[in-house]
């Protein structure tokens, strides 16, 4: 599909979604509560058919978190970007997506490790790369070290 | 640590734990499995991560465009240029300016001696691994001559840091066609001596065959990229899918295997090695005239917005995504790193099999632990 037709097949499916068209690829912004009817939804229609999560990160934008998944599809080689919005930001969590790509299980374990950003329904939600008493979360924009020193 | 380590020791009569790594040979580096067994067979492996953790991701957002590509060395130390070469493609994206025609063609060149360099210290290792000695000196013979290469053009054997966002930092060595030319001539000869050595044991063979099954669609799910799912049937490699570079000038092969276990996965590495020859010698004598660098402005500053870039390292797909508002430094960077999917496929890989064989699917990954850290 192209980006247009990849447009209005979203639109029919979230009718208040937002899109922005000037980078490199069609980017669709969602609120998290939608994320996992949307993303099952690309995965198994037969006209989307994305299969392949390249790549899942997470954006603190201060005022809210924005988990960002950027998927293709093998079949049509077309891609998409969701950014899907978190507000809560006192206790973010939002729906994993691990059991419809397995590779989203590691990177939702990257994001809570260094965001904060907790998977409900994830199989193993532990920090992957500090430790596990670690205080606080270090990609946070607000995260200082008690032991850093400003040079 | 302590959580980890005593977190779920609940075993079944007659299995029992143990943990290989952080410190041992067959990891490469820092990994830390932890297995379970039942005799010798693998019942679960659970990876422990973060040895080697150093938040390049964090740094990067302090540091300026020019700088931050450097950092990007010490992930895959093993590809630094092709990790550089990402950066500065994201960057030339963000800009909206491409580099010169001479720039992109001896980014190409380098990239593939990268990839050379790297799939023989692959080679090399696999060997040791499997308990065969002597592969290890036969690689380094001509990985030595290949680094010497660098050494000369880019001032440094394994981080080179050869590139600028708009180009090269130099112009190449007078010497680099020659030598160049010379290296390749000697490994197309010593391809015959892989080939006796490993490729044609049958000690090698029945180490590899049919161990660690990887079927496509898994391969697909977990996020694998590079010729580990290209040895189960799947197309991923992103010269094709998305040429950048000079990647589109030059014909080649993508090698494709439906064997699905280590020894496909090695063959593939095999064939991949002679397929960067056939790409540097279309390019060697087609180096163009001119420019090795675009003008860029003293201060790098991105305009608002993503970009990304996709470029393929020996061991799968980089992705670069760079978050920018508009300063003079990126507000947000995730290396989407190749080893860090791969390894997430080895506790699928290894149940079921036996602990020596788990040595084999690891070597036939080719995990590189800093990247999966970064």
């Amino acid at each position: 599909m192209t980006n247009e037709e990849l447009k209005t097949h979203l639109l029919s499916l979230i009718p208040q979604a937002t899109f922005v068209e000037t980078g490199e690829f069609l980017e669709i912004f969602i609120h998290s509560e939608n994320i996992l009817p949307l993303m099952k939804n690309l995965k198994d229609d037969e006209k989307t058919q994305f299969d392949y999560l390249f790549c899942l990160t997470c954006i603190d934008r201060i005022s809210s978190f924005e988990v960002v998944y950027h998927l293709l599809s093998k079949n049509y080689k077309h891609i998409l970007v969701v950014k899907s919005t978190i507000s809560n930001i006192e206790n973010p969590q939002t729906e994993t997506v691990s059991h419809i790509w397995k590779t989203a299980e590691f990177h939702e374990r990257e994001v809570y490790d260094l965001f904060g950003v907790k998977f409900i329904n994830h199989p193993d939600l532990r920090r992957i790369f500090l430790e596990d008493d670690w205080k606080g979360f270090p990609l946070r924009k607000n995260y200082s070290d008690p032991n850093m020193i400003e040079l | 640590m302590r959580g980890l380590i005593e977190e779920d020791y609940t075993t079944q009569e007659g299995e029992f734990v143990i943990n290989i790594g952080p410190q041992h040979p067959s990891t490469h580096g820092v990994l830390h499995l932890k297995v379970w067994l039942n005799g010798e067979t693998i019942i679960k492996v659970q990876p422990h991560l973060g040895y080697i953790h150093r938040s390049i991701e964090k740094m990067s957002e302090s540091l300026s465009y020019r700088n931050f590509i450097f950092a990007t060395s010490r992930m895959d130390y093993l590809a630094a240029h092709i990790n550089n070469e990402a950066c500065a493609l994201a960057v030339e994206k963000g800009l909206q300016i491409e580099a010169p025609p001479r720039a992109r063609v001896v980014r190409t060149i380098l990239a593939e001696l990268t990839r050379l360099s790297s799939h023989q210290l692959w080679w090399a290792s696999t060997g040791l691994d499997l308990g065969a000695v002597t592969p290890f000196f036969y690689a380094f013979r001509e990985r030595e001559a290949i680094l010497d290469i660098m050494d000369e053009t880019c001032g440094a054997r394994l981080t080179q840091n050869f590139l600028v966002p708009g180009g090269l930092m130099a112009d190449i060595h007078p010497n680099f066609q020659k030598r160049t030319k010379e290296v390749l001539k000697q490994i197309k000869e010593n391809f015959k001596e892989y080939d006796e050595l490993l490729t044609e044991n049958v000690i090698f063979q029945n180490r590899t065959k049919n161990v660690g099954i990887l079927n496509k669609q898994d391969a697909l799910s977990f996020g694998v990229t590079g010729p580990t799912a290209r040895a189960s049937g799947l197309s991923c490699d992103i010269r094709k899918w998305a040429p950048y570079s000079a990647y589109s000038m030059v014909e080649f092969d993508e090698i494709l295997d439906e064997g699905c276990d280590s020894y496909s996965r090695y063959m593939v590495r095999m064939k991949e090695m002679r397929q960067s020859v056939n790409i540097i010698e279309q390019l060697i004598d087609n180096i163009p005239e001119g420019d090795f660098q675009e003008k860029t402005k003293n201060v790098i500053k991105l305009p608002k917005g993503d970009f990304y870039q996709r470029v393929e390292t020996p061991r799968g797909e980089l992705g670069v995504y760079i978050v920018s508002d508009g300063a003079s430094s990126p507000y947000r960077i995730k290396y989407r790193s190749p080893n860090f999917s791969n390894l997430s496929v080895l506790p699928e890989l290894a149940k079921g099999c036996k602990i020596g064989d788990l040595v084999a699917i690891m070597s036939t990954i080719d995990l590189v632990i800093p990247d999966i850290d970064r």
